[in-house]
């Protein structure tokens, strides 16, 4: 493999590790904050109970969700150096204003809620949670607009002189439709990813683990429930947009999610495709007018095709192959909105047998096990064909992701900070799984620790 | 204008960054060595546990600040540096995810683990970013493309090594500075014996490293900051000889910043000096973005920085107290949170 090859297979591999954590990471904490304002409001104590229980399990994720954007930050500059030359005018101010204004509140206030339950007012310790809470939607947001922009290069101009694209216009890069549709949808489906989160954890220790804590877990799987529908319902109204978005600004992206090869009225929408090594279908099952009304609203409505949107590339931008791999990007497309969906369902079905009182059958805890990695893996797919659907472009229509990679780093440099980090995070995951399941299992909130007020060394994490 | 103006704020997020992270790092050297049980490693670790990942920011603000105002610098240092940054890197993760972990388990060989990945995770960045930027300013083979033509090897260089032997020693003295400010009993007094010795040697490496730097190219007001900063240290040992412990934190804070700000102003204007040939150095000028860009960042920077730095400065005043190994709960305890009051 050259350079090229490794460096793409690093960002894939680093950058969906980063967000494994992330959206777990953004819902939690809202939920923890919600928990802990229930408890200052009504005094009862398991919400406190279940405050720290999510609580510590939102730190353990969060801890990676940290180390693993350390990287995330710098690699632009260390594999993508032609890359960052060509945007930094642009994507670089989202970038920095990320970090000054959202890394800075997520990071101090965390320590400040973490160390701080005997040290603050209790109105002031909440607020700090919520102020974290905050921290990580402005920080996806500002982050989803560089991201954006790289989808939709808007309000700046390349400047072929200098080699560069140029900023004119920072407003328009913040209202990006893109990242108007995007950041909706992604906070949506963080939602859904830390309802099923709560609800499973929630589930299983009702089925197996009950003891004294019912109560407490009762309120939490519906808590989660609530979440995970909730999340599960914008993600269908803003993905369906960002569909009708796709359309016009990146036809290849959705024609290439279908495997529709020439332009048609009409369009069918294909459930089930197989290949064969040369790209050939073997089977297709369809379902007539569904990828048009999809796509336009419309079931008449006219959806490009990969093979005439490749003889326009071609026209505009010279020989070249314009188009992603077709079966990646059909195949993660489905895997998200089936994976998202059928989380979604299970909400549905714990709510329905949890109503009044009742507790679902001991075999459901299967269901319990399973379901918060639907929404996980639903948002892992969904990058994967957002971000391998706008190949060959690494800047949409401007630069092609092989003009990007750094020219003096050589591939056996990239092989050894590939292997290096893709070890280093598979040991990292079997270390927090390892103490998520350690924590899920233990007791919903320590009895009887001291909390010896006067003092700086009660925190409860280190 | 504005680029001169983002040269010296990208420096001042630097000095942030050394001089928050500096006593972390320090903090971290020490550790196995000053932390006698498992109550004082942990007594330790808990001084800087609420604000270690807040002054870890500074750098990643330093590296998006850098890759906004001068995408040509971000690209050169880090695609260069490739194979340091990557040992910088895993080591920052290594360190984060052992402050956080530390306490989770309640076994004494999962905490000495963590003991010493913190020790790594402190001491290969403090290292590696004196290295670093001994470099940038003694000059790296950088070609007419602004690619840097050298290897982690080039970066090996005595200059660079002796770079990185000054952060250290520094960080080391200033870690030892805050352990004495912020710890009681044994540990205090263990710091503050340990800060004579490690101080003086410091001195003696930052001495001669901004003295070969000097000599290497004189820059008059580069020089007299570099001896301020030797001031300032010479100012912390006395202030530690008088048991000063606030005066003697303030003065290797001084040291720190004042270092850097001598580095940067030695570096001035060029911001990546090219040892190939001087007309391939990267400057503030060729390197830097566009003023439009330049100016929207100000904006943004002036607002917020004055912001972060009032609600971090509140966070030490919140947790000023000292902590000490007595108090340490036993991990039983604290692997579940204190029923808060
Ligand atoms: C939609 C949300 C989202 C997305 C797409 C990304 N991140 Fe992220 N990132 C977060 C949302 C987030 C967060 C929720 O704010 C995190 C997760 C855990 C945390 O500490 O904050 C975070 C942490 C985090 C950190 C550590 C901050 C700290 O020390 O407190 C850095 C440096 C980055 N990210 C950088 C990036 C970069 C350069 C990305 C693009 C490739 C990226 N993240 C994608
Ligand atoms: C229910 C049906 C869904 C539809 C119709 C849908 C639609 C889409 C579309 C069209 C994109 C591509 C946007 C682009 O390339 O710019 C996208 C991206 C994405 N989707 Fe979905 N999606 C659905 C469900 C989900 C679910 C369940 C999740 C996660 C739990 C999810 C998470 C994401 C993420 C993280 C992205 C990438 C960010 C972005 O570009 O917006 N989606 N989705
Ligand atoms: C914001 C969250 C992001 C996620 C979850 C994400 C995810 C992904 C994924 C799954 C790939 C596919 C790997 C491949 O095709 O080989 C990829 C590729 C890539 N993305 Fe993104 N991406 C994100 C943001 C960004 C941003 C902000 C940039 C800005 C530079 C970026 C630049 C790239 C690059 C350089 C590649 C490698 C080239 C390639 O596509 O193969 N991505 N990313």
């Amino acid at each position: 493999m050259d350079a090229l090859e490794l460096a793409r297979w690093q960002f894939g591999i680093t950058t969906v590790y980063h967000f494994l954590f992330v959206p777990l990471t953004i819902s939690l904490v809202f939920i923890v904050a919600g928990f802990q304002t229930a408890w200052l409001r009504t005094g009862n104590d398991k919400y406190l109970k279940l405050t720290h229980f999510y609580g510590e399990l939102f730190l353990i994720n969060f801890a990676l969700g940290v180390a693993t954007g350390i990287v995330q930050e710098f690699q632009f500059g260390m594999n993508w150096s032609d890359y960052s030359r060509f945007v930094g005018d642009i994507f670089g101010a989202p970038l920095a204003i990320e970090g000054l204004l959202a890394f800075f509140l997520e990071s101090t206030f965390l320590g400040l809620w973490i160390f701080g339950w005997d040290k603050l007012p209790k109105l002031v310790h909440l607020a700090s949670i919520w102020i974290v809470a905050i921290g990580t939607l402005l920080s996806a947001f500002f982050i989803l607009a560089a991201n954006a922009w790289m989808q939709q290069p808007v309000g700046s101009i390349v400047n072929t002189a200098a080699g560069r694209a140029e900023l004119k216009d920072f407003g328009a890069v913040l209202t990006n439709p893109t990242v108007l549709l995007a950041f909706p949808h992604v906070i949506a489906g963080a939602f859904m990813t830390g309802g099923a989160f709560v609800l499973g954890v929630a589930v299983w220790r009702l089925l197996r683990r009950a003891g004294a804590d019912v109560a407490p877990f009762r309120t939490a799987a519906k808590v989660g429930a609530t979440a995970l529908l909730l999340g599960g319902l914008f993600v269908l109204v803003t993905g369906d947009q960002l569909g009708q978005h796709i359309t016009t600004d990146q036809p290849m992206k959705l024609a290439a999610a279908e495997n529709l090869r020439t332009t048609e009225k009409s369009a069918p929408f294909s459930v089930f495709t197989l290949w064969d090594l040369s790209g050939k279908e073997i089977i297709s099952i369809q379902i007539p007018d569904v990828l048009s009304i999809l796509a336009t609203h419309d079931p008449n409505g006219q959806v490009q095709g990969i093979d005439n949107l490749q003889a326009q590339f071609q026209a505009t931008y010279g020989p070249g192959d314009y188009s992603p791999i077709v079966p990646v990007t059909f195949w993660s497309f489905r895997f998200m909105i089936g994976a998202g969906s059928l989380a979604a369902f299970a909400a549905i079905w714990f709510l329905w047998r949890m109503r009044k009182g009742r507790v679902p059958g001991k075999r459901e805890v299967a269901i319990a096990v399973v379901l918060p990695l639907l929404p996980l893996a639903a948002n892992s797919f969904a990058w994967i064909f957002t971000e391998m659907g706008r190949q060959p472009w690494i800047v949409y229509g401007q630069q092609l992701t092989s003009a990007g990679v750094s020219p003096s780093v050589s591939s056996l440099e990239v092989a050894i900070t590939l292997i290096g980090f893709t070890v280093l995070y598979g040991g990292l995951a079997v270390v927090e799984v390892g103490l998520l399941l350690k924590r899920i299992r233990g007791p919903l909130a320590a009895e009887g620790a001291s909390a010896d007020s006067a003092d700086q060394t009660t925190p409860f994490s280190y | 204008m504005l680029h001169d103006i983002w040269f010296l704020l990208i420096a001042v997020l630097w000095i942030g960054y050394f001089v928050l992270e500096g006593f972390d790092f320090g903090l971290g050297i020490l550790l196995p060595f000053l932390g006698r049980n498992d109550a004082e490693r942990r007594a330790l670790i808990n001084a800087i546990g609420p604000v270690w990942d807040g002054n870890e920011v500074w750098v990643l603000v330093a590296g998006g600040a850098t890759f906004a105002a001068f995408p040509n610098w971000y690209a050169t240092l880090f695609s260069g540096f490739y194979m340091a940054l990557f040992l910088i890197l895993v080591a920052l993760i290594l360190r984060g995810v052992a402050f956080e972990y530390h306490s989770k388990r309640d076994s004494a060989r999962w905490r000495r683990a963590w003991d010493w990945a913190i020790f790594i995770g402190s001491a290969v960045p403090a290292l590696l970013w004196g290295v670093a930027f001994a470099n940038i300013v003694g000059g790296v083979p950088i070609d007419a493309n602004k690619e840097f033509t050298g290897n982690l090897f080039t970066l090996l260089n005595p200059y660079g090594l002796l770079g990185g032997l000054v952060t250290v020693t520094l960080f080391m003295t200033h870690g030892a500075a805050y352990i004495a400010l912020k710890t009681e009993g044994e540990l205090r007094r263990r710091a503050n014996a340990l800060l004579v010795f490690i101080g003086l040697v410091a001195a003696v490496a930052a001495v001669v490293f901004l003295g070969w730097t000097q000599a290497s190219s004189v820059v008059t007001d580069s020089a007299v900051v570099s001896v301020l900063a030797a001031v300032a240290l010479v100012g912390a040992l006395a202030a530690n000889r008088l048991g000063r412990e606030g005066w003697t934190f303030v003065a290797t804070a001084a040291t720190i910043a004042l270092a850097v700000t001598a580095l940067f102003m030695h570096l001035y204007p060029n911001v990546m000096p090219s040892s190939t040939n001087a007309a391939f150095s990267l400057t503030v000028s060729n390197a830097s973005s566009t003023d439009y860009t330049l100016s929207i960042m100000t904006v943004v920077a002036v607002i917020f920085t004055p912001l972060v730095l009032l609600y971090q400065g509140w966070t030490y005043w919140v947790f000023r107290k000292r902590v000490s190994a007595d108090r340490v709960p036993d991990v039983a305890a604290t692997a579940a949170p204190p029923a808060a009051n």
